[in-house]
């Protein structure tokens, strides 16, 4: 098994992640639509994590992408046209608070078990659960720090590994639902009845 | 010209009065369309509506089962036929649908059929056009004709029954994930597992396919949704919090364009199927002679301007004229008004229309800058755009700009008048496909609609046929579904039962689809089918004669593919040039579908077997025209080049500097 590579973000003109905050419909099947859209217009979803928001009728998906900014503005397009899509914001990085969270089975007998106890701690993960042979360790943070901790653990042994897709949240007092939240009614058949 | 109604659909009609006549006049029908940015219009209007139907006389709270709500929603959206065939799933349904006097509903032998004749009645109607299946494969038949409708952007809403709820997912019988299967080809589907949300989703599916770029909406249906009790209250109220299309464009795009518009040397607006869904073809008209702009219309907008109009060069793209393509590639202003780029228009992008700005107007925001970036991009609907556009260039001229385009048309009419469509009439006397096509439409006129298949035969109808009218011209533009023409047309003439409905299609197409002739006779439906038959998968083996170093692998309808003979190529016109599809015999076939049956094989009696068909009027007519395989659709852009390389003929380009 390989891992990606740390990539420093800021840094990397070549780097084109691109996280899109989406509010959907809390509705059956809106997650087929969504995917499913990315793999036939031929992107990538890098990815994506789905959950409720404060309201019961919505749900938030963070949607990370890696694509150029025409490709993107494309999907985007495509993305509204979807009838359960309520609305889509980039955040940027600089601008939004961006985190992940990494469960992560490390070899640690008697003899590793501090070594890798300290390594935890300098990360400010924290350990989740013992085994005589193994620790699991839980973290958050952006992909970098993630990707960092992982480094530095690997050479303890990496049992297993899972990670979330990444969440994010615009930085400010600002909310992205409340517009999405106005209700539109219509009606059929109005005229005469 | 008009011709005379059958009435032979009554036959099974419990109520004994001509179906048509007992139906809403097209006036009546117009009044309801949909309103373009509300909702739909109901049926509260008629007088009669109340005993005709199955819906309540006010359309008070009722209780009643999910099918007769089902029923209820489509008689108050003011659907007046549906095409389908019934099956376990669906079966619910089908019985409140036979007491309903408003809906009628036309049984066709295939799905497939349902669907293109639900398009059909759409695109000359302007009307969604419904269809109903039952599950499994009732409903993945339907597959086909919904990618069809949504690559042309046909409001069709199509119903399918869905097993019981409870077993949805175990692989029960006739049982099929089609909201599964359809989501990338429909714009939007639903699956409704209750009696309660029947109604409304279905004036949610003929809202969302009917307004913004209209698209197909598939309603998939548990069974026992169906036959559970419900109330059914009309009008429902729905809330789409993320549909909202936008069709009133931005002022300062408009007049930038204008700007540019009135500016440009060497404009030309692009003209795509989205002027004729927008109803703007007037609009249209008044803006081109506003501006003296050549105008070119794409297979989708044949019709959307007029063919005749001495401002219209013709067809763009892959067997666009040379008038057309040479505009467009050397223009410096590219109008884009309901069009969207595609590839058989644009011939390799990179070398597109390398020097012109470009003004980019759709409905659809992800249209706009999808494939060629816009300069002035435009979100709106195509009428409410060139009315305003109308406005702001009229501005602009006040203001004294008002730029000399005739070194531009100069230009453009030496091109027009130096590389016309043209043909050559075989020396033996045989037939020549171009001239069927083209005494068509002469003698039948621009009154009729006209629906082809896919293929050679379309290419040449869409050339050589003059389109006057909107929604006079039908056929599979996107996805290119042979088999499209036969039940598109049978739409189409039960969407207009006045008005003669010619379809153009080929011996291949015709086969993929003709059982949909029995369901012409049997329920009164007289369309006429002029089969261009050639033997052959003609495009196919135009692109093998052209790419493939003629060898005719797989095309030849009427012989089995043989390997160590090969067939004579195209100057051989040896041993079966001329013979068509004799396996089977069309006019055997058509005499046994109980349609009228002509064969023509002399090119002296073209018009004869033409006007003896328009003379039939109480069934439905099929012509076989036996021509030579050999012709082919000139001029040509290869696919994957460019359109300055468009050729003529065979290794003949035009010279693009050619003068007057």
């Amino acid at each position: 098994m390989t891992y990606p590579t740390p990539r420093l973000r800021e840094h990397d003109p070549g780097d084109n992640r691109h996280t899109l905050s989406v509010l959907v419909e809390n509705k059956p099947g809106v997650l087929v639509r969504v995917a499913g859209l990315f793999s036939r217009r031929g992107f990538n979803i890098e990815s994506l994590a789905v959950g409720p928001t404060e309201h019961g009728e919505i749900s938030r998906m963070t949607i990370v992408v890696n694509c150029a900014d025409h490709p993107l503005e494309q999907v985007t397009k495509q993305l509204n046209k979807l009838i359960n899509v309520l609305k889509i914001v980039e955040l940027e990085h600089a601008a939004s608070v961006q985190r992940e969270l990494l469960l992560v089975k490390v070899r640690a007998d008697t003899d590793s078990r501090s070594k890798v106890l300290e390594t935890v701690a300098l990360f400010r993960a924290k350990v989740v659960d013992v085994a005589p042979d193994a620790v699991t360790v839980e973290a958050t943070g952006n992909r970098d720090k993630l990707d960092a901790l992982i480094r530095v653990l690997e050479p303890f042994g990496i049992k297993e590994l899972v990670q979330s897709g990444m969440v994010a949240l615009g930085r400010g007092g600002k909310s992205i639902t409340d517009r999405a939240l106005r209700p539109v009614d219509r009606a059929a058949g109005g005229a005469g009845q | 010209m008009t011709e005379q109604t059958t009435t032979a659909g009554a036959r099974a009609r419990p109520a004994g009065s001509p179906r048509q006549s007992h139906g809403p006049s097209p006036r009546d029908l117009a009044a309801r369309t949909p309103a373009r940015d509300g909702a739909p219009a109901t049926r509260s209007d008629r007088q009669d509506g109340a005993a005709d139907s199955v819906s309540p006389p006010a359309a008070a709270p009722t209780e009643m089962t999910g099918a007769q709500a089902l029923v209820c929603a489509l008689e108050q959206l003011g659907v007046d036929v549906v095409f389908g065939i019934p099956g376990g799933a669906i079966l619910p349904a089908y019985d409140p649908l036979f007491d309903s006097r408003t809906v009628r509903h036309i049984l066709v032998r295939h799905e497939q059929g349902a669907g293109h004749a639900a398009a059909g009645y759409a695109q000359a109607t302007g009307r969604p056009g419904v269809c109903i299946a039952t599950s499994g494969p009732g409903a993945t038949n339907l597959v086909t004709p919904l990618a069809d409708a949504y690559m042309d952007s046909v409001p069709v809403v199509a119903i399918t029954g869905q097993v019981t709820s409870g077993l949805i997912g175990t692989d029960g019988f006739q049982e099929a994930d089609i909201a599964g299967i359809t989501l990338p080809i429909t714009k939007h589907n639903f699956l409704v597992t209750r009696a309660g949300d029947i109604a409304r989703t279905i004036a949610e599916a003929f809202h969302v396919a009917s307004t913004g770029r209209p698209g197909p909406v598939l309603v998939d249906i548990a069974k026992d949704a169906l036959q559970a009790t419900t109330t059914f209250h009309w009008p429902v109220h729905f809330d789409l919090p993320g549909y909202h299309p936008v069709t009133r464009p931005h002022s300062r795009q408009v007049r930038e364009a204008a700007r540019m518009m009135t500016t440009a040397q060497r404009p030309v607006l692009y003209v795509g199927g989205g002027v004729i869904k927008a109803g703007a073809s007037a609009e249209l008209a008044e803006l081109a002679e506003l501006t003296g702009m050549p105008v070119v219309t794409t297979l989708m907008a044949r019709g959307g301007f007029p063919s005749s109009h001495r401002l219209n060069l013709g067809m763009p793209g892959m067997h666009g004229t040379v008038a057309a393509v040479g505009a467009l590639q050397k223009a410096d202003l590219v109008v884009a008004l309901g069009a969207r780029f595609d590839d058989r228009v644009t011939g390799r992008l990179d070398s597109f229309a390398s020097g012109a700005a470009i003004i980019h107007a759709d409905i659809d925001p992800a249209e706009i800058s999808k494939n060629r970036h816009a300069d002035v991009p435009i979100v709106g609907d195509c009428r409410e755009v060139i009315t305003e556009l109308l406005g702001a260039v009229r501005a602009e001229h006040q203001a004294g700009h008002q730029p000399d385009i005739s070194a531009w048309w100069s230009q453009l009419l030496a091109w027009q008048t130096t590389y016309p469509l043209g043909y050559t009439d075989p020396a033996d006397g045989s037939v020549s496909p171009q001239r069927v096509v083209e005494r068509i439409g002469q003698l039948v006129g621009p009154d009729a609609i006209y629906v082809a298949g896919v293929g050679q035969h379309q290419m040449w109808a869409a050339q050589f046929i003059s389109h006057e009218r909107p929604r006079h011209w039908l056929n599979s533009g996107g996805l290119g579904t042979m088999g499209y023409a036969v039940p598109a047309a049978m739409g189409a003439k039960v969407g207009c039962p006045q008005t003669p409905v010619w379809v153009i299609d080929g011996d291949g197409c015709f086969q993929m689809t003709n059982q949909e002739l029995a369901t012409c006779t049997v329920e009164g439906i007289p369309i006429k089918v002029a089969i261009i038959n050639n033997g052959n998968l003609g495009m196919v083996r135009q692109w093998q004669t052209l790419f493939y170093n003629e060898r005719y692998s797989n095309t030849d309808l009427d012989r089995a593919a043989q390997h160590d003979s090969p067939q004579p190529g195209p100057a051989g016109a040896g041993p079966g040039a001329v013979t068509g599809t004799r396996v089977p015999d069309f006019v055997k076939l058509a005499e046994a579908y109980g349609c009228a049956a002509l064969r023509c094989e002399q090119a002296d009696r073209i018009d004869e077997v033409i006007e003896e068909a328009m003379k039939i009027n109480d069934r439905p007519v099929v012509i076989d025209f036996i021509v030579h395989r050999d012709a082919m659709v000139w001029p040509m852009v290869a696919a994957g080049t460019s359109n300055d390389d468009i050729l003529l003929a065979r290794d003949m380009a035009p010279e693009w500097d050619v003068t007057e």
